[in-house]
């Protein structure tokens, strides 16, 4: 509904995603062009550049799983990551962006993945895997060894700053 | 109305033209479906996605042809068991409509077209005549859409999906709302949802702006992110005394200092207010000046200058009062502050943080996606990391095993060589300051160096070597980190006391010396003054001696301008003491080791000096002992705290710089609360302490007879009677003689002290109630886990019943958890090879990209039922597994 009007966040979300390659996206979109930018492009913007799992956003949200990203895509990812997307839809893709392999189970080797991710390899290997398996003590529910989407929302949504730190600086949201 | 929603931004005809195209999409997806989908009605993701771009058509369809009535009993039934997971109402109404899918594939492929042609025959169906039931209904339905939209946000589907339900929901309610009468919901809508937006961005700003408020936040995260939360503890603490002196400073500076040199008589018309003949001519060299003496010793920087007029100035300000109150009203604001800090840590720490999740939380929630710099991001990894290590620290203390006997012997046996060290050094302490108070008898003058400066070798040598000894002590006891740094404090804290003691014995003995003199001065003063007398106007002894100026008059030692110039001197040097330690402690040593590391033949920078560590203890012991000598100093010099403000400031960059730049972490980070607590009793003990001396002097020794606010008055406190007698009405000097009475006095002190006991028990009551409360939940916790496990294991079971005829057999519980899946898609292969071609093996899509996956995966793994499923069902909504016991017999035919 928020498209209807040429300033809301939806237009400007189009802008951007003009501005990251303007000679690629063409201004008129009524004959649908099949545009995708490339992963490159998506990753240098402001809000993902340091963002250590921004490969795993642009992945999750992308229609082709290798983060090369439509105008859609976009949209979709932004109206994620904005502060007004409810907590458990922020759950459910942050479950995805942590389940490296796709296989809708954070296990052990995501969960290491993670952790080099957000310690830029910093930890040894012991530390890595006794953080892995604590985590998976505290938050593996049915004791399966890995955490299920279930069991990750349990977790989060007790987290005390869990929407604080998933609200992204994204202005926009669109639907 | 189709036109309205298609004007607009470029972005938007594009989304336009997409949702067109998807609609065509989903119905030839429609279209290849097997039947049997209506047949299983509780499949979730595939059935809602198709249920999702065939619906809209369905709907405009089914509402031009009024057909609602039809189906009215089956949405109420099925509504119903949909609604289970709240506000996904929408879903429900696809699950219905899909059903009726297959029936009306046909007819909605017409209507579609008919729709796309125009909404030309959508006009003539407004026209129809609606009856009251329709009505009803319709209305429904419009709630049910705005709901729809309304929670459209919370779904998990992509964009495209989003968009064509959305288009749909709101053309539904654009055009039925006008039929029943209403159409302001959309507006009213979009106009919460921006204010919404508004009021969150405000908060955010809001929330940012109260940070940029707080003073060097940036600097203490930026190091607690390097060095861990108790290197920042330490600054937080000199932070916290900051605040703490800017009042006191504003309270000195306000009250005593500016109007006495606003308004009191100006320097050179007192003899208190004047350098003395002897000392002008070197009064202003620096030396002199850097020594607090000369003209800053006359000055308001100290007690001396200070007229004893009761009032001054033409506010009639008075000065004596005021002075008396400002140092009262220091001291009791100190302990006011550190006890209310205290009480409010002791609150948030008694509070307690849910632990239940600390690895996980850490995990998943640390990062913050707000960082869009890479100076900060670099920040944020270092914090993750020393977090993560301080978490695993913990871990590990909790984990050891440990031979319980032998770390009581060792500890005990620390402690008792502690507290020999710690005797040791209080004996030799005691023993050097009576052999000086000795040599202070018989004079100083035949005595060497070593005599002479005894007191302050010795002082300084303890300080140097007893801390490393505690350290190497400490070794011994094996305590967590945390707790080896209490235990260090208290022991280097127990030896400072002894500096402080010698450090007042000193200055007592100082002050009886000076009060010594003063006798003898006044008795000569009385002499001088006859003389004077005598010399100039024989006959008339009323008229003053005008002509004497006021830098010739003999004056006495003023012993108060004494004890203020110590303590100025103290703090002083002693931040001059600090600031080189670390200049060349951390600084020097750090470059040293540094550079000379490529030409040495050992390892410097992992070998013997190494870079140094922060020193918490010796710090926070520095910060303590110097708030302590500003407490104890402020009364009688009133720019002490302006000095202290000065030295935390510097030292709070200088330091900031020091341990950023020289300093590396510790081997072992250790988590410390924000908020130390036990920083905070060492400041509240030494703060009684250092109140105790300026109590004593104000109440027993007699104030100077010519320098300062209270000269002429027998006690300091005399004062206050002297304000009551004047200033106020004699009733009130009568109440206040009543209430001061000790027969009041006592049973209300009695009164307060049965007060703190009552409450003292009571606090202790609720904290073992709290316990009592957190166990509780904590075993609760574990119930549900175990529940949790069993219910598992007991579906686990279950699902591998349909694979062997037999009974379940107990197996052991890891192989089933982990091979559940696998068994899962083996039961599908071997039972219904044929209908392969949707889940792959495991039970889930192919993953490519997010599209097929976007309705949520099966919860929980192990709850799904294995064999009787269609190819587009690939999970099972968690919760009751209703299909079960009818499984064994294999999938419907």
């Amino acid at each position: 509904m928020c498209c209807q009007d040429p300033l809301s966040p939806c237009t400007r979300l189009f802008y951007r995603y003009r501005d990251l390659a303007p000679q690629l996206v063409p201004l008129d979109y009524s004959d649908k062009p099949d545009v995708m930018l490339p992963y490159e492009l998506i990753s240098s913007m402001p809000e993902l550049k340091d963002n250590p799992f921004r490969q795993r956003i642009a992945e999750v949200f992308s229609e082709d799983g290798e983060g090369n990203m439509t105008l859609d895509d976009f949209l979709d990812m932004f109206s994620v990551l904005s502060e007004m997307a409810p907590r458990d839809l922020k759950a459910y893709y942050a479950f995805k962006i942590y389940d490296f392999n796709n296989d809708d189970y954070i296990c052990k080797s995501d969960l290491e993945k993670t952790v080099n991710k957000l310690t830029r390899h910093e930890l040894t290997p012991e530390e890595v895997s006794l953080v892995c398996e604590k985590v998976i003590e505290e938050a593996d529910l049915d004791n399966d060894g890995k955490l299920s989407l279930e069991d990750f929302q349990h977790m989060i949504v007790r987290a005390p700053d869990f929407l604080r730190a998933a609200a992204a600086t994204v202005k926009g949201y669109c639907h | 109305m189709a036109m309205e929603v298609e004007e607009g931004s470029a972005a938007e005809s594009e989304e336009n033209d997409k949702t067109e195209e998807n609609k065509t999409d989903g119905d030839d997806e429609g279209d290849q479906k097997p039947d049997p989908v209506h047949r299983v009605p509780r499949k979730r993701p595939q059935r809602i996605r198709v249920g999702l771009e065939s619906d809209s058509d369905e709907e405009v369809g089914k509402s031009r042809k009024n057909r609602a009535n039809q189906k009215s009993k089956e949405e109420g039934g099925e509504d119903g068991e949909d609604e289970e997971k709240g506000g996904k109402k929408g879903r429900g109404k696809n699950d219905k409509k899909n059903d009726k899918k297959g029936k009306k594939e046909k007819a909605n492929k017409k209507k579609k077209d008919k729709k796309k042609s125009g909404s030309g025959s959508d006009s003539d169906s407004e026209e129809e005549p609606i009856t009251e039931e329709e009505l009803a209904k319709l209305k429904e339905e419009v709630e049910e859409k705005k709901k729809l939209i309304a929670t459209l946000r919370n779904k998990p589907w992509k964009m495209k999906k989003k968009l064509a339900v959305l288009k749909e929901a709101q053309l539904f309610v654009e055009k039925f709302e006008g039929a029943l009468g209403k159409g302001k919901g959309k507006k009213f809508y979009a106009y919460k949802v921006m204010m919404m937006k508004k009021w969150l961005k405000f908060q955010r700003d809001f929330e940012n702006f109260k940070t940029a408020c707080i003073p060097w936040e940036f600097k203490i995260k930026e190091i607690e992110s390097h060095f861990g939360s108790s290197v920042a503890s330490y600054f937080i603490f000199l932070r916290w005394m900051y605040g703490v002196n800017m009042i006191l400073f504003g309270l000195s500076f306000g009250l005593v200092m500016i109007p006495e040199a606003l308004m009191g008589k100006p320097y050179g018309t007192l003899p208190r207010k004047t350098v003395p003949r002897a000392e002008e001519a070197n009064a202003m060299n620096f030396a002199t000046l850097w020594d607090f003496s000369g003209f800053a010793q006359y000055s308001v920087l100290f007690y001396g200058y200070y007229d004893n007029k009761r009032t001054i100035g033409w506010l009639k300000f008075r000065m004596p009062l005021s002075y008396f109150l400002v140092g009262v009203g220091t001291i009791g604001y100190s302990f006011m502050v550190v006890i209310r800090t205290m009480a409010k840590n002791a609150h948030d720490d008694g509070g307690g943080d849910d632990t239940s999740f600390n690895f996980s939380w850490k995990m998943f929630t640390s990062w913050d996606y707000l960082i869009g710099n890479p100076e900060t991001a670099d920040n944020k990894f270092a914090s993750i990391t020393t977090s993560f290590k301080e978490a695993i620290v913990e871990e590990q203390e909790s984990r050891k095993e440990e031979n319980i006997h032998l770390t009581r012997f060792l500890r005990v046996l620390a402690n008792f060589f502690a507290f020999c060290t710690l005797a040791g050094s209080g004996y030799l302490i005691y023993f050097v300051v009576r052999r000086s108070q000795q040599f202070a008898l018989e004079g100083m003058d035949n005595l060497g160096w070593w005599e002479r400066n005894e007191v302050n070798m010795v002082m300084s040598l303890l300080g140097m070597f007893c801390p490393t000894l505690f350290d190497v002590i400490s070794s011994l006891e094996n305590y967590h980190p945390r707790i080896a740094l209490r235990w260090q404090l208290g022991r280097i804290f127990a030896l400072f006391l002894g500096n402080l003691y010698t450090f007042i014995i000193a200055l007592m003995d100082d002050i009886n010396l000076k009060l010594e003199e003063e006798k003898i001065v006044r008795y000569n003063m009385t002499i001088w003054e006859a003389s004077l007398y005598n010399g100039t106007i024989p006959e008339n002894a009323t008229a003053p001696p005008i002509q004497v100026d006021p830098a010739d008059v003999p004056r006495g030692p003023c012993w108060e301008t004494m004890v203020g110039q110590e303590f100025v001197r103290l703090t002083v040097s002693d931040t001059v003491t600090t600031y080189i330690t670390i200049l060349i402690g951390d600084f020097l040593r750090a470059v040293f080791v540094r550079f000379f590391n490529y030409c040495w033949c050992w390892d410097l920078e992992y070998g013997f000096p190494s870079y140094s560590e922060f020193d918490i203890s010796g710090n926070v012991l520095g910060l303590i002992f110097n708030q302590g000598m500003i407490w104890m100093g402020s009364f009688y010099a009133p720019c002490l705290p302006a000095i202290n403000i000065f030295r935390l400031h510097t030292s709070m960059y200088l330091q900031c710089w020091a341990v950023m730049c020289c300093n590396v972490p510790q081997e072992r980070v250790f988590k410390a609360s924000r908020s130390n607590n036990f920083y905070m009793a060492m400041l509240l003990f030494i703060l009684f302490l250092s109140t105790l001396p300026v109590v004593y002097t104000v109440v027993s020794i007699p104030p100077s007879f010519d320098c300062g606010p209270f000269s002429g008055k027998t006690r300091m406190y005399e004062v206050i009677g002297e304000t009551l007698e004047h200033d106020f009405p004699s009733w009130f000097a009568k109440v206040f003689g009543y209430a001061s009475n000790p027969g009041l006095i006592l049973p209300f002190i009695l009164l307060m002290v049965l007060g703190i006991y009552y409450l003292n028990a009571t606090s202790k009551s609720y904290k073992e109630a709290n316990l009592e409360l957190k166990k509780k939940l904590q075993m609760q916790a574990e119930e549900n886990k175990k529940r949790n496990k069993q219910k598992a294991q007991k579906t686990n079971e279950m699902e591998e019943n349909p694979l062997d005829p037999d009974p379940p057999q107990p197996k052991p519980k890891k192989e089933e958890t982990s091979s559940a899946n696998q068994a899962n898609g083996e039961a599908q292969k071997t039972t219904n090879p044929p209908q392969q071609q949707g889940p792959a093996p495991n039970g889930r899509y192919p993953s490519q990209g997010r599209g097929e996956n976007l309705a949520p995966p099966p919860r929980v793994a192990v709850t799904r039922p294995p064999a009787p499923r269609g190819p587009d069902m690939p999970g099972h909504a968690s919760g009751v597994p209703r299909g079960q016991p009818r499984m064994p017999m294999g999938p419907p035919r």
